[in-house]
């Protein structure tokens, strides 16, 4: 941040202070408000069915009813804090650290592997660190997206390029490469979600068509080897024959869908009211204060608080995209895009689950899933998409 | 975009972007879309899964109504016992899911821990009986015999028994008020089947399985009212079972007491006077089979003549019906169901038929006026009477001369109607008869309400039977082609030449059959309630009432949900003339007829009398059946007893002694502070504050009243389980057919050909003894 008022003014007595901050180019009449805000009523909806939903389950809260809420509440201030520090220190200033911080996730990742790591679900994806746990995997999603951008960016950026080379793209996805293939063993969901943080950034930074639709056809055969040659686990199976007849089952794999879809689907138009759903209080769906946690609020909020919902989300991927597309730089662009592909396809793919139209897989929905690093990670975004919103030159 | 300033980004990017944004929000809206559909379309559904999810039903049973006497003495009422019961739910959050608990619970009600952890294991296809058959969220039973200390030890050491409780609970009895069992006409209790508590799920007033239901009598007929509605307490689980709260609770409904029409003193007379007579006629030598009366059963009926209501009605042989309380054990049942037992489960007074005898005849005297013949005027009565070579004799061969109708039925002269009954016969054209015959004897018989049920309020009443040319065409039908098969043989015994012309000649009405049927022999059926309205119509001026036993029924507060009015069926088919004339013609009958030897010194002029002998013959080898019908002006009392003589013979004591407790008479004088009933109660018991029923106690029987009362108080109006016995759990049905008197199938019509008629003995038909015609004959019943 290059303000000159700020130093010119710095022995000025208060008044200007106020006129500091509501210049037209202060932080604050340069931050995204309508972002922020909607970001945070999603945070602070997520707390309160966090809570609704843990309230009384005796057997993880440890008796504490309010274990949960205060829990969540400090990831929240947790997040809100990053996001400070991020915007503070500016996506420009992040750049040169950039390797640093890709090391640092990998490295993050691979302990997993130790004996540090923890094994939940089925899924090896969490570190236990002082009665902690942390999912590095989280944090690759950061890391991936500014490694890209850094890389794709850079030629373009200095105006040596309207496009991104074939070799910065190959860079960019042997980079990315890394922490796919790490979590793809343990954490399918988390692996495609990189995969289409991946798409995203190659879409938004112009690169030539024919990288996306490789990557996609890559995806898809990926996809029947996978499936053909039973690289998966059997839970990961279960939970997709599951998906695709919840009947079939529904003592089993399918009992969860099939609760879920009768806890939105009860809810009808306005809910249960907040503490008042039978399923939930009943703990008839699983997960539901992490991946399930839109169960909640469309049992106890109905059609309007769920939907609601939605159009929160759909508030911050808009704002999101704007930002991306008023960015100067492509590096800037290309940050905002992966973030939108990031939440768009976490939220797609978690609110789709519960509604019975995507396969389960344990996906956490951003700001309202219970979870110290996913909480963390979404808004560092948040605080990323400010730094670029805020880098952007004033309006005419 | 307008105010963004030169990037030198491309338009590339830029349509990327908006590629990616038209993408986000088309997935967003697919979102929405299907929230919509499953939230707002599909809502309803999903709202009733989940409502089914989380609701777990607890019914409290309700406490079944008493059923009580005209004077409000309870006959069937429930008493308090101590129920020791689990709750698995309480259980189940112990850490050892109470296997301790249960095992001290065994040691304090001193029964095995294998006995205790049985009757609480829940039952599904594998397990064996004994298991819990109810809802798991259901307080299971362990015993209901606790005692007072072992429940004060459950109360006081509750913290070392969780989730038991032990409660007074409301457990079906009879009390035999005086001794009276009305063991029949009061039925019994067995527990629900599956399918009733399936059908009942969905009614105001669901089943448990634990239940039981009236499956005969009173406590049938008057189930829907005795029952009452369970309570049914609706709590919120979740997932594991666990309770969360309540969600709703219903009260139980105590169920209605229903009053009756029975008086229990005079019940406990009859029931006396009917085991009495048939012991007595057991100790009597028979002189025409030369071996002592069987008397294997016996019924007899006492109605109120101007309403039909069922004072007493005893059957014999009967049963404890204490014996269902709890669940019947299967010794128990065994023997009830036992061949030698004879079948005390059977009402016979509505379920027992047989041929009337001379009790008929004032029906035949009816059916001549009705013909055109004078009650006055003079019939041969000779010593026999021939038809076509076959010779009717009268009874012990007497011969009265020329007498009237009124004499007729005073002597019980069989050859006055033998005379009638063939003219008639001659009349409707004999063999062949005409188009449209008059049938006076059939349709009087059939207007006198024979050979239809009288739709007394008791299930599983039998019909009787007229032997109309109808029936005689349908009887011949079902048997032809049996009769045929002997006929096509060569054999020219006996049975074959019947059936030979039975074969061929079966479906006509003979001369026979008709002089059978004059004096109420033969092929005619008639159960006692059925004789006893007939008399008493006659006895309240011609009109039929349907006989009832309930009366009225009473709420457990007191109010009185339904009165059960008289209900007139028809009258008569005779003027007030005929009446008056039987009326006469059966008070000479106590006077200076058949029954007189009996009645001697009876107070005729204060309290008059009439009756009617009958003594139907058996088939075969088998002795003959004793009628004696009754009536005053207000009552009528019906006895019958299968195998035990002549009518005045074998219950004429039995049914004076009943007249005398009825009517206060001792030694030819009217004592009456010592009458039972010198008038029909028509006023229903009186009903307290709270709602209880007052019982009408008399002064000497004062002390085993209270204590009847004590244990009816104790339950009123009071929410328990009931207990089921689970060994109990399966029992068969009551047979549901009907009984005769006579064991094995009585003769068949002997036809016109037959030598031998019914009444004079002789040998017996054999057709009878023919496996399908009895089979057929089953049917016909």
């Amino acid at each position: 941040m290059k303000n000159h008022h700020l130093r010119v003014n710095r022995l000025a007595p208060d008044p200007g202070a106020w006129r500091r901050l509501t210049a037209r180019d202060s932080v604050l009449r340069r931050i995204d408000w309508v972002l922020l805000l909607a970001a945070l009523a999603l945070s602070v909806i997520g707390i309160l069915l966090v809570w609704s939903a843990t309230r009384n389950r005796t057997e993880i809260n440890g008796g504490d009813p309010h274990f949960f809420l205060i829990r969540q509440g400090l990831n929240l201030a947790i997040g809100v804090g990053l996001a400070v520090g991020v915007m503070w220190l500016g996506h420009h200033r992040l750049r040169s650290a950039v390797p640093l911080i890709f090391a640092f996730a990998m490295v993050f990742m691979l302990l997993v592997f130790s004996p540090l790591g923890t094994e939940i679900n089925g899924q090896r994806a969490w570190l236990s660190l002082g009665g902690y746990t942390l999912q590095p995997g989280e944090f690759a999603k950061i890391a991936i997206i500014l490694g890209m951008a850094v890389i794709m960016a850079d030629q373009v950026d200095a105006g040596d390029r309207d496009h991104p080379s074939r070799r910065a793209v190959l860079q960019a996805l042997a980079l990315a490469a890394g922490p796919i293939c790490v979590v793809v063993i343990d954490d399918l969901g988390m692996a495609m979600v990189l995969s289409m943080i991946v798409l995203g950034i190659l879409l938004a930074s112009g690169a030539s068509l024919k990288w996306s639709i490789g990557l996609m056809l890559a995806g898809v055969f990926g996809a029947v080897l996978v499936w053909t040659l039973g690289i998966l686990d059997e839970y990961q199976i279960d939970r997709f024959a599951a998906f695709a007849d919840p009947s079939r089952d529904p003592a089993g794999v399918g009992y969860n869908t099939n609760q879920a879809r009768i806890a939105i689907g009860s809810g009808q138009l306005d809910g249960k009211g907040l503490f008042q759903g039978t399923q939930t209080t009943g703990q008839f769906v699983p997960e539901q204060h992490t991946d399930f946690i839109f169960t909640v609020a469309g049992e106890e909020l109905g059609f309007l608080g769920a939907g609601g919902i939605i159009v929160l989300i759909g508030i911050v991927l808009w704002r999101a995209l704007r930002i991306a597309r008023d960015s100067t730089e492509l590096y800037g662009t290309i940050i905002a895009a992966g973030i939108v592909a990031w939440f768009a396809f976490q939220c797609f793919e978690n609110i789709g689950m519960a509604l019975g139209i995507m396969p389960v897989a344990g996906v956490p929905l951003p700001f309202l899933s219970y979870g110290g690093t996913a909480m963390f990670v979404v808004w560092i975004a948040i605080g990323l998409l400010q730094s670029v919103r805020m880098k952007r030159p004033l309006a005419a | 975009m307008t105010n963004i300033p030169e990037t030198g980004r491309t338009s590339r990017i830029t349509i990327r972007l908006v590629v990616i944004q038209i993408l986000v929000f088309s997935l967003l809206l697919t979102l929405g879309g299907r929230l919509w559909y499953l939230q707002i379309r599909q809502g309803d559904e999903f709202a009733a899964e989940a409502a089914g999810n989380h609701v777990q039903q607890v019914i409290q049973p309700a406490v079944r109504g008493s059923i009580v006497d005209a004077r409000g003495v309870p006959i069937a009422d429930n008493e308090t016992r101590l129920v020791v019961s689990v709750d698995r739910t309480e259980l189940s959050k112990l850490p050892d899911d109470g296997e301790q608990v249960l095992s001290d619970l065994a040691e304090l009600l001193e029964l095995s821990e294998e006995e205790v952890a049985h009757r609480v294991r829940l039952c599904d296809s594998e397990t064996p009986q004994p298991c819990w058959n109810g809802s798991p969220y259901q307080p299971i039973p362990i015993t209901d015999e606790a005692t007072t200390g072992q429940t004060l030890q459950i109360r006081e050491r509750a913290e070392e028994f969780p989730g038991v409780s032990a409660e007074p609970t409301a457990v079906r009895r009879y009390p035999a008020p005086e001794g009276s069992r009305a063991a029949q006409v009061l039925g019994y209790l067995s527990p629900v089947t599956d399918e009733e508590v399936a059908d009942s799920e969905d009614t105001d007033s669901p089943l448990l399985r634990s239940d039981q239901v009236g499956r005969s009598g009173l406590e049938r007929t008057y189930d829907s009212y005795l029952r009452g509605e369970s309570g049914v307490t609706r709590y919120e689980v979740d997932k594991f079972g666990r309770v969360l709260g309540e969600a709703e609770n219903d009260p139980a409904m105590a169920g209605a007491n229903v009053v009756t029409s029975l008086d229990s003193r005079l019940q406990a007379v009859v029931e006396e006077e009917l085991v009495g007579a048939m012991e007595r006629a057991q100790a009597t030598h028979d002189d025409i089979t030369g071996r002592d009366y069987e008397a294997d059963s016996g019924s007899a009926v006492v109605l109120e003549n101007d309403t039909g209501r069922v004072v007493a009605m005893a059957s014999a042989p009967d049963y404890d019906p204490n014996v269902w309380v709890g669940g019947i054990s299967s010794d128990e049942y065994a023997r009830l169901t036992d061949e030698d037992a004879n079948d005390p489960l059977i009402n016979r007074a509505i379920q027992g038929q047989g041929p009337p005898g001379s009790t008929f005849k004032v029906i035949s005297s009816t059916a001549a006026v009705n013909a055109g013949y004078d009650f006055d005027g003079r019939y041969e009565c000779g010593s026999s009477y021939d038809i076509g070579g076959q010779t009717f004799r009268n009874f012990e061969s007497s011969s009265y001369g020329p007498i009237s109708l009124a004499q007729a039925i005073e002597v019980s002269c069989n050859t006055v109607f033998y005379g009638l009954a063939h003219r008639e016969w001659q009349r409707d054209g004999g063999n062949n008869p005409v188009d449209e015959p008059n049938d006076y004897f059939f349709n009087t018989a059939l207007g006198f309400g024979l050979g239809t049920q009288t739709g007394i309020d008791l299930p599983n009443e039998v019909a009787g039977r007229i032997p109309d040319r109808q029936w005689k065409q349908d009887y011949w039908e079902a048997n032809q082609e049996a009769w045929c098969e002997v006929a096509e043989t060569d054999r020219d015994d006996y049975p074959a030449r019947i059936a030979r012309e039975n074969c061929t000649e079966g479906m006509k009405m003979r001369a026979g059959d008709m002089l059978n049927f004059s004096i109420g022999q033969g092929d005619v059926l008639v159960t006692p309630i059925q004789l006893a309205s007939v008399y008493a119509a006659i006895g309240n001026g011609g009109t039929l009432y349907q006989p009832s036993v309930g009366k009225a029924v009473v709420a457990p507060d007191g109010r009185v949900i339904e009165e059960f009015e008289p209900q007139a069926t028809g009258e008569l088919p005779a003027d007030d003339g005929t009446i008056d004339d039987l009326r006469a013609a059966t008070e000479r009958v106590v006077t200076t007829g058949s029954a007189a030897w009996k009645f001697g010194g009876w107070p005729q002029d204060e309290i008059p009398l009439h009756a009617k002998t009958g003594t139907a013959e058996g088939s075969g080898d088998q002795q003959t059946s004793s009628w004696l019908a009754t009536f005053s002006d207000d009552f009528t009392v019906v006895m019958t007893i299968s195998q035990a003589g002549t009518g005045s013979g074998a219950s004429g004591d039995a049914v004076r002694r009943i007249w005398e407790a009825i009517y206060g008479v001792d030694g030819g004088g009217v004592n009456e502070d010592a009458a039972l009933l010198p008038t029909p109660v028509t006023e229903l018991p009186e009903i307290d504050d709270t709602g209880a029923i007052v019982p009408q106690v008399d002064e000497d029987a004062e002390e085993n009243e209270e204590e009847g009362d004590q244990g009816q108080d104790g339950v009123q109006g009071q929410d328990a389980d009931t207990f089921d016995g689970q060994e109990g759990g399966e029992q068969g049905e009551q047979p549901e057919g009907a009984e005769r008197f006579l064991p094995e199938g009585t003769p068949a019509s002997p036809g016109a050909g037959d030598s031998q008629a019914a009444w004079s003995g002789g040998p017996p038909s054999l057709l009878a003894d023919d496996p399908r015609d009895h089979q057929t004959r089953r049917e016909d019943e």
